[in-house]
């Protein structure tokens, strides 16, 4: 099954690119580490997944190039172009000229309507390219106005279009100071929008990305491209090629669907955070070994203590006793509880690995069957030259410090009015931004009380 | 997405003059091949000499001939006749340029009532004409001082004409103000006229005062003359620009201030012709800056002021780079923003700079500020891959704060002194359409807005009281 991605606005389209950059060469690699027959299973799924073969000499990304302004799209068509080993298709990406002004009320009420025949049309061409649709995977930020706003209309658009396919939305969380002035207004917009017609929501935080880049990549003078070629690497490490358990021998061959039914059992939920581990230089590579128990830990771990990385983990955090009825108030501090986990595996060894220790049931609220709560994808097939890798897709309270900092903040700026001026000339109302608010504050809630 | 400049008033036309040479400078260094690309079209249209100005559209491909996307007005011929005589001449044509020839008698009246009367549609038709030429148009920029007459008059009198026919195309006005020696008596009166033009229909005022450039200059000067950067300054930075330059042979006494402000303006609008990593374009600036409609007067600052000669300049400069734009020698205008409440910032890189840059250095900035309680981290950034010419990198910080108001406030004290004791109000109100009430409208709108920066100052140090949220039932 294909799924095809919608890149939106800047950060949309230069992570996207990065996103088949990476995934390109991870095929195109030859430290596989698995046999032959392997190695053209995994090849030949990851090009019906992500790529179109055309008559052309490279695959085409499946990819809708969205923006409202020319230069960032431009520049990565050209990009790609020039790497010689994949490229998007010429004819499927829309851009105007005069950009969104990091205004949502302008990129959801203004763009998204007078070009949603046109966005659509780009869509629903790429859709009847794929043998069969897998659903939508869509790139953008939330801190400016066209990813956000126009996004959040396009998320919609794609809802009512194809009401049968599954719709993941890849949202980028800002720095938490100095990107937008009013990315918490456009950031409260896009969630609640989002919420109401996307399946879930897998997060990205800048912050958290940054010291990956500085304390694990050792990167000096970190740029955007670092960011996203990290993002680039998780997202490659949970959606290239796997096996699923039930899957019989070969690739699994609905990706989304399998991620929505594993991690979204309730639709209060979807909000989606992301780990990976190990992270390094690729120039440490060659260095470093790695035990898969030693992995498994530490990425139990981070799901436990909601660390964001694999170095600085608090290994005092334990998770409740089993036994007790413990309210959620009485939880151990800073206890990240789950609804359901997904670990991704890849590599050496892969089917040896013993993941018991998340399926034990205190880790998770009482709802599902630990055995439900918990799935596992493997291959071993290497991915982008790490010898082993694990990633955690994880529906648990990872979001929910970020998530309400932002909302505080927000509303802080709402209390006072600020820049409501700006939304309401494009037709976002006070009562709007209100029922945005309770809209978070009720997911908060939620979260809270796992 | 185009910006177009309004050169209105001797000062305005003698920066535009300075603008445009400066841009094709800068377009030069970046465009080796002589394509006429997105970034050129912005500020220039390519047209087929042959063909004739007018032809159907823009050709695309090679340049040809470049013609800026401007209008130049002027109630004297002066300044717009040694343009048009200069080494610029091919740049503008004969229907881009309005004027008269007796000026406006440094009198806000002639010129906005006068002039605006009777070249209303004669601009309307040359804006609309111009207009027609681009793709997408995004910003109007009117370029003037305040002082005197027809950059004032005039220049507010075009302001309120694009909000009534492109009513969605932002208006970012530059606009130098007089300082309290100013030789022009009546320039509080033309200012206070003036400001309350700009408070209702411009949607950012970048304020410039001359005393500002000129100790910029002279610190160039100094730096330069005193041998401590040695052989290492190089002599066609844009901000010194005499050799290499489009100028004639004597360097006018004001051509190193232009410079300061043509240099604002390539800057601000750098990130929305040049790709970079996070762009910011004009409209962002608005929308991050402007928090409530009449607060929207921007201090700029500008750095560096003089070449850096390494070119891969280890972390430590850029940092400095950082701090010299929070210091008061790099303002355009004579404010005290580290004392004062910021509302807003936005900063501008240009050149090799990467986010990780620009995040250690808001770090470190942040605290010696104070910014207003609802907008504690409220910083704006754009990246733009292409430094100016001459630099390696530079930085242009945009910032919405209090320290304004001190400015306005003398602003108002100079007028009142004259308008106690009615001195030359004849020469306003025996002009058509002027009447006392528009100088008490006038210093009321003032008023107001002094009012409301003090408002917002009161908040400043006071305890920090979050709203509390919303409560959802469990």
């Amino acid at each position: 099954m294909s799924i095809v991605t919608v890149q939106l606005g800047q950060c949309g389209n230069q992570t996207g690119h990065e996103v088949f950059s990476a995934l390109c060469s991870d095929i195109r690699g030859t430290h596989g580490l698995c046999s032959k027959k392997e190695n053209q299973s995994y090849q030949d799924s990851c090009k019906e997944r992500f790529f179109c073969e055309e008559e052309s000499a490279v695959p085409v990304a499946r990819a809708v190039l969205v923006d409202m302004e020319p230069k960032v799209i431009s520049q990565t068509l050209s990009k790609a172009a020039r790497s010689g080993h994949w490229k998007y298709s010429s004819h499927s990406h829309f851009c105007q000229k005069q950009g969104s002004g990091n205004n949502w009320a302008n990129g959801y009420s203004v763009h998204g309507p007078r070009h949603q025949e046109a966005i659509m049309d780009l869509v629903q061409k790429e859709a009847e390219k794929c043998d069969r649709l897998g659903g939508f995977f869509t790139i953008m930020s939330m801190a400016g106005g066209t990813g956000s706003g126009l996004g959040a209309f396009v998320t919609q658009c794609l809802r009512d279009a194809f009401p049968t396919s599954f719709i993941l939305n890849h949202v980028i969380w800002p720095y938490g100071t100095g990107e937008v002035i009013v990315q918490n207004y456009n950031s409260v917009l896009t969630l609640s929008h989002l919420y109401h017609s996307s399946d879930a929501l897998l997060v990205h935080e800048n912050d958290v990305i940054h010291k990956i880049c500085a304390q694990l990549m050792n990167i000096k003078q970190i740029s955007f491209r670092d960011v996203n070629q990290v993002i680039a690497h998780q997202l490659g490490s949970v959606f290239q090629p796997t096996h699923t358990a039930g899957g019989g021998s070969g690739y699994s061959r609905n990706p989304l669907g399998d991620l929505m039914e594993t991690l979204v059992p309730h639709p209060e939920f979807r909000m989606l955070g992301l780990r990976n581990i190990p992270q390094m230089p690729e120039s440490s590579l060659a260095y470093s070994t790695f035990s898969w128990p030693g992995l498994i830990k530490h990425l139990r771990q981070m799901l436990i203590a909601n660390a964001q990385m694999e170095e600085g983990i608090d290994w005092q955090v334990r998770p409740p006793q089993p036994g007790s009825s413990i309210p959620s108030t009485n939880k151990p501090l800073h206890f990240n509880t789950s609804i359901a986990n997904l670990v991704v595996l890849r590599g050496k060894d892969v089917h040896a690995v013993d993941l018991g220790s998340f399926q034990d049931p205190s880790l998770y609220t009482s709802w599902l069957n630990p055995q439900d709560a918990f799935n596992a994808w493997k291959t071993p097939r290497a991915f982008n030259k790490y010898e082993k890798s694990a990633a955690l897709v994880s529906n648990s309270q990872f979001l929910l410090k970020p998530l309400d900092s932002i909302v505080g903040k927000a509303w802080n700026m709402f209390a006072s009015k600020a820049y409501l001026h700006q939304y309401t000339k494009f037709g976002i109302q006070e009562e709007d931004f209100l029922d945005c608010f309770t809209t978070l504050e009720q997911v908060i809630s939620s979260y809270t009380n796992l | 997405a185009v910006s177009l400049p309004f050169a209105v008033g001797q000062c305005g036309n003698q920066v535009g003059c300075r603008f445009w040479d400066l841009a094709l400078r800068e377009h030069a260094a970046v465009n080796k091949e002589g394509i006429y690309d997105e970034a050129l079209s912005s500020f220039f249209r390519n047209v087929d000499t042959r063909s004739g100005d007018y032809g159907p559209g823009t050709y695309k491909g090679k340049i040809c001939s470049l013609k800026a996307r401007a209008l130049l007005i002027d109630m004297e011929e002066g300044v717009v006749n040694e343009i048009l005589q200069g080494p610029l001449r091919d740049v503008f044509d004969s229907k881009q340029l309005i004027t008269d020839v007796s000026g406006s008698g440094n009198n806000w009246a002639v010129g906005h009532k006068i002039y605006g009367c009777q070249y209303r549609e004669n601009i309307v038709e040359k804006l609309r004409k111009t207009a027609e030429h681009c793709d997408c148009l995004q910003c109007f920029f009117i370029i003037h001082s305040m002082g005197g007459g027809t950059g004032s008059g005039l220049g507010t009198f075009v302001l309120n004409l694009l909000e009534e026919e492109f009513p969605e195309v932002y208006r970012f006005v530059t606009s130098v103000y007089p300082s309290g020696e100013d030789d022009v008596i009546t320039s509080p009166y033309n200012s206070v006229l003036a400001m309350k033009e700009l408070n209702e229909h411009a949607d950012c005022v970048l304020p410039i005062e001359n005393e500002s450039l000129f100790e910029i200059v002279n610190k160039i000067h100094q730096m330069i003359n005193s041998g401590k950067l040695g052989s290492t300054v190089k002599q066609n930075s844009l901000v010194t620009a005499s050799a290499g330059s489009a100028k004639t042979l004597q360097e006018k006494p004001f051509d190193a201030m232009n410079n300061i402000v043509a240099n604002l303006l390539l800057n601000l609008t750098s990130s929305a012709r040049f790709e970079g990593s996070l762009n910011m374009d004009l409209n962002e600036i608005s929308m991050n800056l402007v928090p409530f409609p009449r607060l929207h007067y921007l201090i700029s600052s500008l750095t560096p002021l003089y070449t850096l000669a390494d070119v891969n300049v280890p972390s430590r400069r850029l940092d400095q780079m950082f701090s010299d734009a929070f210091s008061r020698d790099h303002q355009l205008i004579q404010a005290d923003p580290k004392h004062s409440l910021y509302l807003a910032c936005a900063l501008l890189v240009r050149g090799n700079v990467q986010v990780s840059d620009l995040r250690r250095n808001i770090e470190r900035l942040k605290p010696s500020l104070h910014f207003v309680s609802w907008n504690q981290e409220g910083w704006k950034t754009g990246l733009c891959s292409v430094p100016p010419v001459g630099h390696s990198h530079s930085l242009l910080a945009l910032a919405n704060n209090t320290c304004v108001k001190p400015t306005f406030i003398e602003l108002k004290d100079r007028f009142m002194k004259l308008y106690k004791k009615k001195a030359h109000l004849h020469h306003y109100l025996q002009i058509d359409g002027m009447e006392q009430s528009c100088f008490s409208e006038a210093i009321s709108s003032l008023s107001d807005l002094i009012e409301e920066y003090n408002e917002l100052d009161a908040t400043k140090g006071g305890p920090r009281i979050d709203p509390s949220r919303l409560k959802i039932a469990v």
